[in-house]
Formats: C-alpha cells, sequence, structure tokens
C-alpha cells in the first residue's frame, strides 16, 4: 500500500498495531551502542586505568574490593548520571521546542534551568539541606519560572517566538538574582552555590542519582502519550483541538513534565545548558521523523551528557573540568551557528 | 477500550458515504464577543442542512471564520449553543466530536521536513491510541483520502518542497483521512491559482456528493454560485440571507451584503448565477 510511509512496516496484534521504521530502529540502536560505549569508557578510565574485563567483573559478587568500589561506588554513579541527565534534558528540550515549535525555544534558553538555580539557591538561603528540599526547591523553581515566562508571554495566545524573547529577558533578570544572592549568601553556601552553579557531575553517588532516576523512568513512561499530543499541536492549536486534543491540558501537561525532567536534573547537577538545545535538533536531523521525537531526543542528549563528561574528566590532564563548562564550550558553538543560520531564513 | 472506528456510524467497514446518517450541526443565538470591541458574532442561528455543501459568504471581517470556528469548538463561544444531532457539542468528549466532524484550518503548521504521508496520517489521531497506532483501518482510510486528493504519486515527498496547490491537496487528504461525516473548512481556496481553485471545489463537490456534508467559508462569489448547494451570506457578525444560490444571488441581496452595484446573469453551460460587478 501507498499509504504506508517509505520502508516502513506494520505490525499488528490483535487490537494493538505500530507502524515500524527502519530508521528509527537502526538510530536508536545506534545511539544506544554509542552510549554503551561511552558507559564503559568512563567506567575504565581515571586516576588508575581499569581494564574492560575488570569492569566488568567489579560488578560480580567475586570482585577485589578496591575494584569494586571504584568501579561500582565511584565511577559508576557518576557515568551514569550522565546518561540518565542528558537523556532527561534531552526529552525536555525536545517537549519545549516543540511547543514553542521554535529551536531555540529550549528550557536553558527560556530560563527554566536558572529558575529551577533560583530556587535551590532561595532553600540554600533559607537554610535548607538535604537533598529533598534541594529538589523540592529546584522543582519550585522551574515552575515558577515557567508561570512567570508564561504570564508576560501571554497575549490572548501563547506564540512562540514572544515567549523565547521573554524567556531570555527572564532568565537574565533571574541570572543577576542568583549571582546577588550568592554575593549574600556566607562564605561556604556561596562556594557550594558557585561549584554547583556551573554544573557538575563531580562526587554523585547512588543516593544521590536515585531519586533522579526514578523520577526521570516515571515520566519517560508517559513519552508515548505525551508524544502523540506533541504530534497533533505542531500542527497548530485548531487543528490539534479538531483532532481531539484537549490543547490547554496537553499543553499545561507537557510544560509541566518538561520543567519536572530539566528542574530534577537541574538539583543534582546544577543548570547544565546546551543539552536541551542540540538534542532535539541532532535527533530530527539524524531520524526524519518530520517531528520533535522525544526518544530520539532523549537518546541524544544521553549521548551528548555521556561525551561531555568524559571530556570534562580527562581533556585536561589532571585538572577536571565542571561538565556545565564543557556543554558550553560545545554548545556555544551550536547556538551561533543556529542563530546564524535563523537569521538567514528570516 | 474504545469503539472501533469501523463502527462509528454502525457499518461494519467503508468511508463515511457508507454510514450516512446525516448528522444535523446547529448554532443557535451564537455571540462572539472579544473584551469591549464590538461582537464579532451577534446572536447568529445556522442550520446547516445535512448532505450539503454550505458556502459561507461575506465581506472581510464579518465573522465567517469566527463562524466556522464556534461551529468546531475551535472558539467557545460567548453566548449560545452549537448542537450536533441536538447534543450540545460543548458537552461531547473530545474525540467524539473529532470523529464527527472535521476542520481545516486557515494557516495550518506544517512541521518542518514533514513528508506526506505522514502528515495525511495525522488525521488518523482521534481514531488511534498509544497502542493502536496504525490499524488496517487507518491505513486504509489514508490510501483512499491520498488517492482521492490524488497524492498518492507525491506521497513520500517533504511537504515543504510542495506546491501551494499540491499542499492544499494534501491538508484536505489530511482532513479526509480524520473520516469525519462533516467537513469544516476555511477559505480552503485562498493563495491557490485559478486551476487549483477549481481542482480544490471540484473535490469538495464530490466528497458532498458522496454524501458529506461540507462547510466552507468562500470568497469568489461565482465559485460559491456555481459549487455550494447551500449559501449563508453574513455581514458585521450577523447572517443577512441564507438559502440555495439562485435565491441568494440577487443584486438587491448583493447590494445588502456587500454594498456592490451589479447584474446577475445565468451562466449558459451551468445554469447557475453569475455576479457581475457594474
Amino acid at each position: 500500500m501507498t499509504a504506508v510511509p517509505a520502508g516502513a512496516m506494520p505490525v499488528r496484534i490483535g487490537p494493538w498495531s505500530l507502524l515500524l521504521r527502519p530508521r528509527l530502529i537502526v538510530t536508536s540502536a545506534g545511539l544506544l551502542g554509542l552510549a554503551a560505549g561511552i558507559l564503559l569508557l568512563s567506567l575504565c578510565l581515571g586516576d588508575t586505568t581499569i581494564p574492560p574485563e575488570h569492569v566488568v567483573r567489579a560488578f560480580t559478587p567475586d570482585a577485589p574490593r578496591l575494584d569494586r568500589m571504584v568501579v561500582v561506588e565511584w565511577r559508576a554513579p557518576r557515568a551514569v548520571a550522565a546518561l540518565v541527565f542528558g537523556a532527561c534534558l534531552g526529552v525536555s528540550g525536545a517537549i519545549f521546542q516543540s511547543l514553542t515549535d521554535n529551536p531555540l525555544g529550549s528550557p536553558d534558553v527560556i530560563g527554566l534551568n536558572t529558575g529551577a538555580f533560583s530556587g535551590v539557591l532561595v532553600v540554600m538561603l533559607l537554610g535548607g539541606a538535604g537533598a529533598g528540599a534541594i529538589a523540592g526547591g529546584a522543582v519550585l523553581g522551574g515552575l515558577l519560572t515557567a508561570g512567570l515566562v508564561y504570564a508576560l508571554a501571554y497575549r490572548g495566545g501563547l506564540q512562540g517566538f514572544r515567549l523565547i524573547i521573554v524567556g531570555i529577558a527572564v532568565s537574565a533578570m533571574l541570572a543577576s538574582a542568583n549571582t546577588w544572592f550568592s554575593v549574600k549568601a556566607a562564605l561556604d553556601v556561596s562556594m557550594q552555590a558557585a561549584v554547583w552553579g556551573a554544573g557538575t557531575l563531580t562526587g554523585l553517588r547512588w543516593g544521590g542519582l536515585a531519586a533522579v532516576g526514578m523520577g526521570g523512568a516515571l515520566l519517560l513512561l508517559t513519552l508515548p502519550w505525551l508524544s502523540r499530543w506533541m504530534r497533533a499541536l505542531e500542527l497548530g492549536d485548531d487543528t490539534a483541538a479538531v483532532l481531539g486534543v484537549r490543547t490547554e491540558v496537553a499543553k499545561a501537561v507537557l510544560v509541566v513534565v518538561g520543567v519536572v525532567l530539566t528542574s530534577m536534573v537541574t538539583a543534582v547537577a546544577g543548570p547544565i545548558a546546551f543539552i536541551a538545545l542540540a538534542a532535539p535538533q541532532i535527533a530530527r536531523r539524524l531520524r526524519r521523523s518530520g517531528s520533535f521525537d522525544p526518544i530520539g531526543s532523549g537518546l541524544v542528549g544521553m549521548l551528548l551528557l555521556g561525551g561531555a563528561d568524559l571530556i570534562a574528566q580527562h581533556a585536561v590532564p589532571g585538572g577536571r573540568l565542571p561538565v556545565g563548562a564543557v556543554t558550553v564550550c560545545i554548545g556555544g558553538g551550536y547556538l551561533v551557528w543556529l542563530l546564524l543560520r535563523e537569521g538567514r531564513r528570516a | 477500550m474504545r469503539t472501533p472506528a469501523s463502527t462509528v456510524g454502525g457499518a461494519a467497514a467503508g468511508g463515511p458515504s457508507d454510514r450516512l446518517t446525516g448528522m444535523h450541526l446547529r448554532g443557535s443565538a451564537l455571540t462572539v464577543a472579544y473584551g469591549p470591541q464590538p461582537a464579532v458574532l451577534h446572536e447568529v442561528s445556522v442550520d446547516i442542512r445535512p448532505g450539503s455543501f454550505t458556502a459561507i459568504i461575506g465581506p472581510n471581517a464579518c465573522g465567517k471564520s469566527t463562524l466556522l470556528r464556534s461551529l468546531a469548538r475551535v472558539l467557545s463561544p460567548s453566548g449560545g449553543h452549537v448542537l450536533l444531532d441536538g447534543t450540545d457539542i460543548a458537552r461531547m468528549r473530545s474525540r467524539e466530536l473529532a470523529t464527527a466532524m472535521g476542520l481545516l484550518p486557515q494557516q495550518p503548521g506544517v512541521p518542518e521536513g514533514i513528508v506526506v504521508a505522514d502528515l495525511v496520517a495525522r488525521g488518523r489521531h482521534p481514531h488511534q491510541s498509544v497502542f493502536s497506532r496504525w490499524s488496517r483501518e487507518d491505513e486504509r482510510a489514508i490510501a483512499v483520502s491520498m488517492e482521492r486528493t490524488g497524492i498518492l504519486d507525491i506521497a513520500h515527498r517533504s511537504v515543504d518542497t510542495l506546491s501551494g496547490g499540491q499542499r492544499q491537496r494534501v491538508w484536505i487528504a489530511m482532513a479526509l483521512a480524520q473520516d469525519t461525516e462533516l467537513l469544516l473548512l476555511d477559505e480552503p481556496t485562498t493563495f491557490l491559482d485559478i486551476t487549483h481553485q477549481i481542482e480544490v471545489l471540484r473535490l469538495l463537490r464530490e466528497l458532498q456528493e458522496a454524501g458529506r456534508t461540507i462547510v466552507a467559508v468562500l470568497h469568489e462569489l461565482n465559485q460559491a454560485a456555481r459549487f455550494a448547494t447551500d449559501v449563508i451570506a453574513m455581514r458585521d457578525g450577523r447572517i443577512i440571507a441564507d438559502g440555495a444560490p439562485a435565491e441568494l444571488f440577487t443584486p438587491e441581496k448583493m447590494r445588502a451584503v456587500y454594498d456592490l452595484d451589479c447584474r446577475v446573469i445565468s451562466d449558459p453551460g451551468t445554469g447557475s448565477p453569475v455576479v457581475l460587478p457594474r
């Protein structure tokens, strides 16, 4: 049948059906394979290099205690975090770029990371400590920022471009507020905030990762439903409504999921820029799905942050960079290219 | 589980032509107002005859699109009700309404890089779910609507590369794939050259003859006169006149609607009225 897109294959089991697209399967497998490679590499590399077979053995009960400690307790949480957080940021980016219908409309550009950071700083200043308080502060900060940007950008309807401009302005205001908070805070809080504010995965342990991992996994389970909404909303609000989507509800849910994903990462690792910006666009070109696809974007985000963290740890001999610095450097170049390209098109 | 799409209208298989129940769309006392400005619609009541090709005409900013959008529930009127077979559409479930009525908006969004077949497939949204993403019924409806609109040969092209006429046919195919008995179109011929305008109108007429109810906002009076079975003429948010083209296209009524001084003659080929502005 010509109705089937090129190369795709329908699969039907009882009332269930789907369309298998070879390109999506191949790219997903490739991205997962590369991510597994990065994971193994970051478990091997470090102050002492541990050969791959010892890394694998470290996860078995009869592993030497030192290997086990280095690989499972020290390196693995960080390596896994880079992949999980990258996936969360990639998905969040796809959601926001789809909602704003603009490659610049990602959560880091419209100030959600900065807002989540403000939330954490406020919690710290109020003497709050502990993962729960920090995460709560980040999510609340992110949601409040999203609400503020939404309220300021709303003019009888939401226009992607206006939202981005307002978001950049709000982000700049929050960034200066963050600096002020840091200056006002006691020295130890200020130091802690500065390290964290650069976006870093250093010193992560399984405990810090568990909450985000589980929260992220739960939210990722909603992806099939969310991407259904996204595919309809990309045709415009009117068409989506006619296709049976309750647009206001769908958008609100998408915003909340996107904000929570990005804020959770911010709560643990600080604001990591550009993954959410770049991943959806790379995924789109790689997968040619004709739409923002959160799953592909999550896979690409995984790879980007995993790769960036490898660079952050090992590029400068003896010195370790915060991963946020690496993503900003890589992403800065991408952003310049994007702005030039969009400028030329407009 | 939801009801399979093929049994919505009672028939076991086939398109909407096989399940004509003659859905009756009515708007009663519809009022739409934005803030302190004068109302865009003043207590407008319409009765769309089942099986008709109803054209809505009128000068710019007379409320044509607003009426169409209210009928499709894209816009909630501040007063009045839209009834589909006697049920207030404001109380209908989204999916229920989406399988009964489709709307082609004036400027739908095109996702960058999407290919024709994928875009048409998106019209199946209300018939699909996360677990049922490509049923036989979906595939059939997509193939039929692409065939009807003559876009099978461009099925794998990117929509960005198409001409205006092709693109409009793709949009109509998407609306057709939704497989609704009522199809509303907001200025489906704008931005098309004359050949493509006629092509689109012919297609709509065929769809109407096959049993669908078509409601379209049209600009060209003579095209409305030739292709529509019923015409609604609006001005300043009110309906000035409605009826069959022969009753509606008269010099008096055209003056009332457009302030237009004209003669009306009969098309020697088709017998439909032709408006000639003086």
